[in-house]
């Protein structure tokens, strides 16, 4: 090192205030938010609706931004799971006529490129549509409001499927061959082999999958700002129990944070960071069971991780 | 029926039937471009392809729009949308480029240099700044940097040269094209790292056999055989910048405004927006025909940039393909 060019000195140096930089930045972030937590996060503000009010005191909790990020995930996950998992098993067990097997793998590359607002516009295209009426309420004019959980959930189940889609492939795809010719001798179809077999072995790259499912859609503000229909509380819409909950408005925790930062109207910057707290404490929630499941993985499978970057 | 399904399946039709589901993407990936295209279509059909120019008063074009009535006059179709289109590529590519040396960076440390202990604590850290949701990037922005550079950075005399024009409270260039770089660099990271370390070691080895250090051998041969990843990279960490609302929105100030260089330093103070945080901005006015139909001509553009970008991505990677075996 010591016979180094100060300019070789001056990249390495650099080299390592980059990467010791943006560490200091993420701890910065989780630090801060944790002390504001501390200072404004409260028991009750989870237990509590939101309240119209004009002082941070008398607004109520969060509730029902909390209620409303659950059901998005909900529907996210039960939308998006099977088509990723149809998806990726006919793509890499039967793959037939290729071409086509190609066009699906890039539409699902197309969708995880695709902006979350022009995903969100592109719903409000659709739940607009006079034949999807039922999905949402009818406007007083006729028109069709088109936002509702279920508009919500539906394109959130886009945002959900590209990682659920590459998890199981990438699982299916590192399956030895030997367990698919193992269960063949069996006397096994194909599809029992993917039934009984490879899906089961495939369950914790599943289960990755879901959880980076879960926090991309738990973090997406875009699509609930336009899709969610803007509503505090959980608002049902007509008499059937739960397809009115469904097709009526509400807001998440993301919305519920956008709402009362001074970006939004309601100016209660201290309600805001509570719920960003939460919000924050998901995700990163969600990121340490990714990187458990892992590790349980890798060590279940007895095999070293070639890479542990990415 | 029940019957039929529960008995197990024969084999091609399970394949139809996946085959089948699989292509409902597809379809759906059609349908939002028909879809979107569609509903953008008269602003086409008014302003043919020059409504991505410069020219007018597009506060004053977006205002019409938003005060017609349900069956608009087609003047109120005349749009020139430059400033936001020059606003989203100004926040994009000074991101992208600045994002692109730091990670260039980052990743040079954690591939080689950093001790196996600092690399452990690296990598997790650097994924969890990718996945902080982007209204959170957008609150410690609005609540922290906005102020701060509002009370303390711009000056009393930079905000009166600009007086008449637009008023500097701290949103603007600056906070947007900063929290922007955060965001997206740690993708870049990731994204560089993997190709870095698909690069067998045993070339950098051979390199430093011959005499060079460390760093010598990291930069001349195993950056320039993970080139093409690292323009990819750049790539795809452009689309996400392009298409970054939320945040934007929250801190760049949202006033039909173009930052002007020649301003000097006063430019990173100047508020901007970009096509997709003017989505946001408007979304509740998407029963006005015309406004309608140029926030969706503005998310067709944004798919068009993305499409573009992802084909891009992937036909700058294709050489990389040889490297495939790691070492």
């Amino acid at each position: 090192m010591r016979t180094w060019r100060w300019r070789d000195r001056l990249v390495l140096a650099g080299a390592w205030i980059a990467g010791l930089g943006l560490c200091t930045i993420a701890a910065a972030i989780v630090l801060y938010m944790g002390y504001r937590g501390v200072q404004y996060l409260r028991p009750g503000l989870i237990f509590e609706s939101p309240q119209v009010s004009q002082s941070q005191a008398g607004s109520g909790g969060f509730l029902d931004p909390l209620e409303g990020t659950a059901l998005l995930a909900l529907i996210g996950i039960t939308i998006a799971l099977p088509l990723a998992l149809c998806a990726a098993v006919w793509i890499v067990e039967y793959g037939r006529p290729s071409w086509l097997a190609r066009v699906v793998e890039s539409s699902i590359e197309v969708v995880a490129g695709t902006p979350d607002i022009v995903i969100a516009i592109f719903g409000l295209a659709i739940f607009q549509m006079s034949l999807l009426a039922p999905f949402s309420v009818r406007a007083s004019g006729g028109g069709v409001f088109g936002r509702s959980f279920i508009a919500a959930g539906a394109m959130m189940s886009l945002i959900a499927l590209p990682p659920l889609f590459v998890a199981t492939r990438n699982g299916l795809q590192s399956t030895p061959v030997h367990m698919r010719e193992a269960a063949f001798a069996l006397g096994k179809t194909r599809i029992a082999t993917i039934r009984r077999v490879l899906l089961p072995g495939v369950r914790s790259d599943i289960a990755t999958g879901v959880t980076l499912g879960v926090s991309r859609i738990i973090g997406d503000t875009a699509i609930i700002l336009l899709l969610l229909g803007g509503t505090a509380r959980l608002e049902p819409q007509g008499s059937v129990p739960i397809f009115n909950l469904l097709r009526g408005t509400g807001s998440t925790l993301t919305s519920y944070v956008y709402g009362n930062s001074p970006a939004g109207e309601g100016l209660a910057p201290q309600k805001a960071y509570a719920a960003a707290v939460v919000l924050l404490a998901f995700v990163l929630g969600l990121n340490l069971l990714v990187d458990f499941i892992g590790r349980r993985q890798a060590s279940a499978s007895g095999l070293a991780v070639g890479s542990a970057i990415v | 029926m029940l019957d039929r399904l529960r008995r197990p399946w024969p084999d091609d039709r399970a394949e139809r039937t996946l085959g089948a589901v699989s292509l409902l993407i597809f379809v759906c990936v059609v349908a939002m471009v028909v879809f979107v295209a569609l509903r953008a279509w008269p602003i086409f059909a008014h302003n043919g392809l020059s409504w991505l120019l410069p020219g007018g008063d597009l506060h004053g074009q977006i205002t019409n729009m938003v005060n017609a009535p349900a069956n608009p006059p087609p003047a109120v179709y005349h749009l020139r949308a430059w400033p936001l289109i020059y606003g989203t590529l100004l926040s994009g590519v000074i991101a992208v480029a600045l994002g692109l040396g730091i990670a260039l960076l980052a990743s040079i440390f954690i591939v080689e240099f950093a001790p196996a202990s600092l690399r452990r604590i690296t990598i997790p850290t650097i994924r969890l700044l990718a996945s902080v949701p982007s209204v959170i990037y957008g609150l410690i922005g609005i609540l922290v940097l906005v102020p701060f550079i509002g009370n303390h950075v711009i000056s009393a005399s930079e905000k009166a040269s600009v007086q008449t024009l637009v008023q500097l409270n701290g949103t603007g260039v600056l906070v947007s094209v900063v929290i922007l770089t955060v965001m997206i660099t740690p993708i870049m990271v990731a994204l560089i790292c993997e190709a870095l370390s698909s690069v067998p070691v045993s070339w950098r080895e051979g390199a430093m056999a011959l005499g060079v250090n460390r760093l010598r051998a990291m930069l001349a041969v195993t950056v320039p055989a993970a080139r093409p990843a690292i323009v990819a990279a750049a790539v795809l960490a452009g689309a996400r910048a392009l298409g970054e609302a939320v945040m934007i929105q929250m801190v760049s100030g949202s006033v039909f405004f173009s930052p002007k260089p020649t301003d000097g330093v006063v430019f990173f103070f100047e508020p901007l927006r970009t096509l997709a945080s003017t989505i946001i901005d408007y979304n509740d006015g998407v029963g006005a025909p015309a406004l309608r139909s140029a926030l969706y001509a503005f998310a067709l553009l944004l798919l068009f940039a993305a499409l573009t970008l992802s084909v891009g991505g992937y036909l700058v990677k294709l050489p990389l393909r040889k490297y495939q075996t790691r070492g």
